[in-house]
């Protein structure tokens, strides 16, 4: 006969068991769930990759449209994003980090301010960037202002990134710095940029990444056109890759939900390459630093 | 140390501090264009019609400016996106700080990044070529666009963000705490839901806040799968219009500034803003509160 206190441990453990699956489950389901999302993405777009759709102009046929323009507003837009907002978003955290005075209320409102950025929704971004710069500024709908609309969206992001990677410098390696005599300036330069170099790196590629995947904005700044030409200066009308995707996606011809996918393949593509860099980078950066 | 060195150092602190300006200039000129273009907008339309009325019809003639359709088409995407990622997304983060080892943490863990890294614009035609076909299967009067499929998308989504910052919160639990339990003989579960559940109850309720938050600024999942039809209905399986659906869908077509439409577009902005601005300093404001520390 099982006495009381056996039966007791032994539902106890049960308990435990049940839980442990279920948790386990739901590790499982967000793995199903990601395969299946690339699955469909391939099953459906692999076919339709090939050379000419990349160097072919949007078309209303589908067996002849292509994602050229598109890919090169993508680049374009991302290329001049992070332009701007890696030095912007670098030398706000090195100001929260280094210069400013922690207990004051202007860091406090900095940082409070900071952190609201971050949750505003990418969508609102685009109406702000609707009203300053094509409307106010007349910049109207060009790269220039969607690349200005992306960096002040992914801005909050490099800026915690990269005071997280600024905090994890020792102080002796500072004050080393500082007690030879050398500016702060200079310690910055020598010493602490390239310390958190690998942070700095792998938060901005994660957010500029954010930010080559996102649609929204640019839609409210009305870069949704047909655009049929490759743009050549930061003041022409452009289009970007999701949006492109977005827009084949709205039809209802199953061709076209196929030429999406097949988009999406070459978006996913290049933000895992992005990510790939980031962690090489990341890796040399770091054994150099050991 | 010379005078030009002081006076380079100077130029650099004050264009570092012009730096940190920026962020203070972006939320002042996000503040000032929604609020300034709702001001006029709330000139021509009563606030109160707004914000009562039940038919959102904003570009066709009879004009009407009720927003209840879009506020209750975000709502129930909340809702419904949130039943799957708050608990999987709780689930998730006690199976990772409690159950799993090392060596499945190191893979996992990525995988949820992954999870997260995707851009919605994919999650969007996910739902549409794939989630949707699955509900329709199952329950036929499923309409094309509908709630549900761009719920549960959006709940896969920020599935990972919940996991993420609930794990974080478990993980700075130090392990003389979970060693005094076993030490008792709890078993794990006994230790994940009577010690590390009500010490992280403060971090898990702002994540959930936070989740929240996201799937209503969620723009391109609902603008792809839910639909364009603004009625007021609370039905899962039919079509509905939320606030974002609605900027995308009339940005798309050419809109001059000083019309109504422009008009309306700001003062939904300036809705949307403000609803998730009020939602994150409350998942802020829970962070702060009875915080227990070790």
């Amino acid at each position: 006969m099982e006495t009381f206190q056996q039966k007791n441990i032994r539902k106890r453990k049960l308990k435990n068991s049940i839980l442990h699956i279920v948790l386990a489950s739901i590790i499982v389901f967000s793995i199903i769930m990601l395969l299946l999302l690339l699955y469909q993405v391939f099953s459906e777009g692999l076919s339709r990759l090939s050379w000419s759709f990349i160097t072919s102009m949007p078309s209303r046929f589908p067996d002849r449209a292509g994602i050229a323009s598109a890919l090169a507003g993508s680049i374009w837009t991302i290329g001049l994003t992070i332009i701007f907002s890696v030095p912007l978003g670098v030398g706000t955290a090195l100001y929260l980090e280094e210069y400013a005075n922690q207990k004051s209320w202007w860091t406090k409102l900095l940082q409070l301010n900071i952190a609201n950025l971050a949750g505003v929704p990418s969508i609102v971004y685009g109406m702000l960037g609707l009203a300053v710069f094509v409307k106010f500024l007349h910049f109207n709908r060009s790269i220039l202002a969607g690349a200005l609309t992306l960096t002040l969206l992914i801005l909050p992001v490099i800026i915690v990134a990269s005071q997280e990677a600024i905090k994890s410098v020792p102080s002796p390696l500072k004050e080393g710095s500082y007690a030879l005599g050398v500016s702060k300036w200079q310690t910055i330069v020598g010493v602490i940029v390239p310390y958190a170099a690998p942070g700095i790196l792998t938060g901005s590629i994660l957010a500029v990444s954010r930010a080559m995947g996102e649609a929204a904005p640019l839609i409210m700044i009305g870069a949704a056109g047909y655009i049929s030409f490759l743009p050549k200066s930061p003041l022409d009308s452009f289009t970007v890759l999701p949006i492109q995707i977005f827009n084949w996606t709205s039809r209802p011809q199953a061709e076209f939900a196929e030429i999406a996918a097949a988009g999406i393949i070459v978006l996913l593509v290049l933000l895992l390459s992005m990510n790939a860099i980031a962690i090489v980078l990341r890796n040399k950066y770091q054994n150099r630093m050991d | 140390m010379n005078k030009k060195i002081k006076q380079k150092e100077f130029i650099i602190e004050k264009t570092l501090l012009l730096f940190a300006g920026i962020t203070i200039i972006t939320t002042i000129a996000i503040i000032l264009t929604l609020f300034g273009e709702s001001f006029l907008f709330f000139r021509e339309i009563p606030i109160w019609d707004f914000l009562t009325g039940t038919t959102w019809a904003p570009t066709l003639k009879p004009r009407s400016f009720g927003v209840l359709p879009l506020l209750v088409g975000t709502l129930m995407v909340a809702l419904f996106s949130s039943i799957i990622s708050l608990p999987l997304g709780l689930g998730s983060a006690i199976y990772l700080s409690e159950y799993s080892n090392k060596k499945a943490r190191k893979v996992i863990k990525p995988i949820l990044e992954l999870l997260a890294g995707i851009p919605s614009i994919v999650y969007g035609f996910f739902a549409l070529t794939f989630i949707t076909p699955i509900i329709k299967q199952i329950l036929p009067q499923t309409e094309i666009f509908n709630v549900a499929s761009a719920s549960i998308a959006i709940g896969i989504m920020t599935l990972p963000m919940v996991a993420s910052l609930c794990e974080d919160a478990m993980m700075a639990i130090p392990d003389s705490v979970r060693n005094g339990a076993y030490a008792l003989g709890s078993t794990k579960m006994e230790v994940a839901l009577k010690i590390i559940l009500p010490s992280t109850a403060t971090s898990i309720a702002s994540a959930f806040v936070l989740a929240i938050s996201r799937a209503i600024g969620e723009t391109m999942i609902v603008a792809i799968a839910a639909g364009q039809s603004p009625m007021l209905n609370f039905n899962p399986l039919a079509s509905i219009q939320t606030m974002t659906g609605f900027m995308v869908n009339l940005s798309l077509g050419d809109i001059q500034q000083g019309t109504i439409e422009y008009k309306t577009l700001f003062a939904v902005g300036a809705m949307l803003f403000m609803i998730t601005l009020i939602m994150n300093l409350i998942a802020k404001g829970i962070l702060h509160r009875n915080k227990v520390r070790y």
